[in-house]
């Protein structure tokens, strides 16, 4: 299985706080293949948004490694363009417009008339070409979340990491954002590694789920979502409880009468 | 009382027009916003200072010792017109602007804990207490005076930018660094720009600095023989007791601080921190 996009072999990362060595995740690995909606689940401290950063090239693993089209991830580049969780991720000094071009010439992507046409038809496919002249602090979090969606979008990379994107946004935002982006996919098939704690975010957004353990991230499975037209109803629910109780096997057990009615 | 709440139909509204409401937003009164601007509560506030110099000057009846208001103001106009006070401020002005640019070339260049050592060490010191020394160095001259005046803007500006780099968001960073941005191109196009608020307070505080040291290093001595700046301006009428040119030399140091604080720095400010929101 060499022909995976992206290929992620036994790693294991480790950073460190003040006074502490954490091991973020252990042996993990798992592959990506091309317009995959890969989605990494987990509870809070499961490695998951350091494991996205490694694959990002933030961070180096100290153990396995990770190839991107069967080169070596050492450096963050172009070709994994990075969506955050945070507002402040647009440079506040440009427009919405000068924010996605910057981020093409800046990388040599594209220069010049090419650059800007580019960035324009990215800003119109989420919805902002009226807001393209605009700054990004008179933006709403979801107009924000939109504008680095389509600055990862025009950028074109091999994939596209999302950490946690929707997370900040109150949830009808959310919900709104999660179909704009399978619209977005639906259109494009672009490759997306995103990064969730919300079980029905994963279970809505993704195609392939890998859950991760807690302290340190282990993989604990991989499933396969359900298919798009399937993904609100009875089967979605069922698949979220599963997942739950995989996730939560542990603490669940003692109080196992208590949880199911 | 009972545990079942009690049970009440739902119910659904049309929403009135906001066009039917009384008043959804109303202009305020003409005095209400001119009392709003901010510059004219100031003007108001300059008109009775001045007012009050002029009347205090009369009672006091001796121009040797205050001029009034009004004397000043024609020695304003006076030397504005024979062009020798512009011709001082100019020169004076001059001097500043060739510190700022080498002191901005020299602080985004410093590394990082030398500047930290260097500053925490040099930024108590007055500026104009190095003058002496400067004058052994440099000699009579623009070249002690550049150097008092680098030494009194440095330490602002570079502290500042050191803490606004510091201060750059891991995301912004994160951001550029995902462009393939490095060394100098991440600096100029990432670092820069993401700390240009506190750059812009450092340079607000170095030129009070500099503002301050340079008349008061010029009234020391001239900037060079012959063409003196303000402050010589202002020792040289105070000898010849010239008092109301020394007004109008003093009230000059003043407008120039007003404009610059107020014109230069305003229109920097609302041109960038504000139209990007990054003002803090």
């Amino acid at each position: 299985m060499s022909d995976a996009l992206l290929d992620v072999r036994s790693v294991t990362l480790q950073y460190k706080t003040r006074d502490h060595l954490v091991t973020a995740t252990y042996r993990v690995d798992f592959q990506v293949f091309e317009s995959d909606r890969f989605v990494l689940l987990g509870p809070s401290g499961c490695g998951k948004s350091t494991l996205l950063k490694a694959v990002g090239g933030y961070l180096e693993p100290v153990e396995g490694e990770i190839r991107l089209k069967g080169e070596r991830v050492e450096r963050p580049g172009p070709d994994r363009m990075m969506v955050f969780q945070e507002f402040d991720q647009l440079l506040p000094w440009k427009t919405v417009q000068e924010n996605v071009v910057f981020a093409l010439t800046a990388s040599g992507r594209l220069t010049g008339k090419a650059a800007a046409e580019k960035a324009r038809e990215a800003i119109a496919r989420v919805k902002l070409a009226k807001f393209a002249d605009s700054f990004p602090h008179t933006l709403s979090g979801g107009m924000k979340q939109r504008v680095a969606i389509a600055r990862g979008m025009a950028m074109e990379p091999d994939i596209l990491l999302m950490d946690e994107p929707f997370a900040a946004l109150d949830a009808l935002t959310r919900r709104k954002m999660q179909d704009e982006l399978l619209q977005l996919w639906d259109d494009t098939r672009f490759t997306v590694l995103f990064v969730t704690h919300s079980i029905p975010e994963a279970v809505k957004v993704g195609s392939r789920i890998l859950l991760l353990s807690p302290h340190p991230g282990q993989v604990k499975a991989e499933l396969n979502s359900l298919p798009r037209e399937r993904a609100d109803g009875e089967a979605a629910h069922a698949l979220e409880e599963r997942i739950h109780n995989m996730l939560f096997a542990d603490e669940v057990e003692e109080d196992e009468e208590h949880h199911h009615e | 009382m009972s545990d079942a709440a009690i049970t009440r139909p739902e119910r659904y509204r049309e929403t009135i027009d906001a066009g039917e409401f009384g008043v959804v937003e109303k202009p305020l009164s003409p005095f209400e916003r001119v009392y709003n601007v901010t510059a004219v509560r100031k003007l108001v506030i300059l008109v009775v200072l001045a007012a009050a110099w002029e009347i205090y000057a009369r009672l006091l009846n001796n121009p040797l010792l205050f001029p009034t208001f009004s004397a000043t103001v024609e020695a304003f106009a006076d030397g504005l017109v024979h062009g020798t006070l512009l011709l001082k401020a100019w020169t004076s002005i001059r001097i500043l602007l060739m510190a700022l640019l080498t002191v901005i070339a020299i602080s985004s260049r410093i590394g990082t804990d030398f500047l930290e050592t260097l500053t925490s060490m040099f930024n108590p010191l007055p500026a104009i207490a190095l003058l002496p020394l400067a004058l052994i160095w440099f000699g009579l001259g623009a070249g002690s005076i550049g150097f008092v005046l680098i030494h009194s803007v440095l330490w602002a500006v570079a502290l500042n930018t050191h803490s606004g780099f510091l201060a750059v968001s891991g995301t912004l960073r994160m951001v550029g660094r995902n462009y393939g941005l490095r060394g100098l191109r991440y600096v100029g196009s990432i670092l820069i720009p993401a700390a240009f608020p506190s750059i812009l307070t450092g340079l607000k505080i170095g030129w009070a600095f500099a503002w301050r040291t340079l008349i008061a290093a010029e009234l020391v001595f001239g900037v060079s023989s012959g063409s003196g700046g303000l402050g010589w301006f202002i020792y040289e009428n105070k000898n010849q007791l010239e008092i109301p040119n020394v007004f109008a030399g003093l009230l000059t140091v003043i407008i120039i601080g007003l404009l610059v604080e107020n014109i230069i720095f305003r229109t920097v400010e609302t041109r960038t921190v504000r139209r990007w929101g990054m003002q803090t």
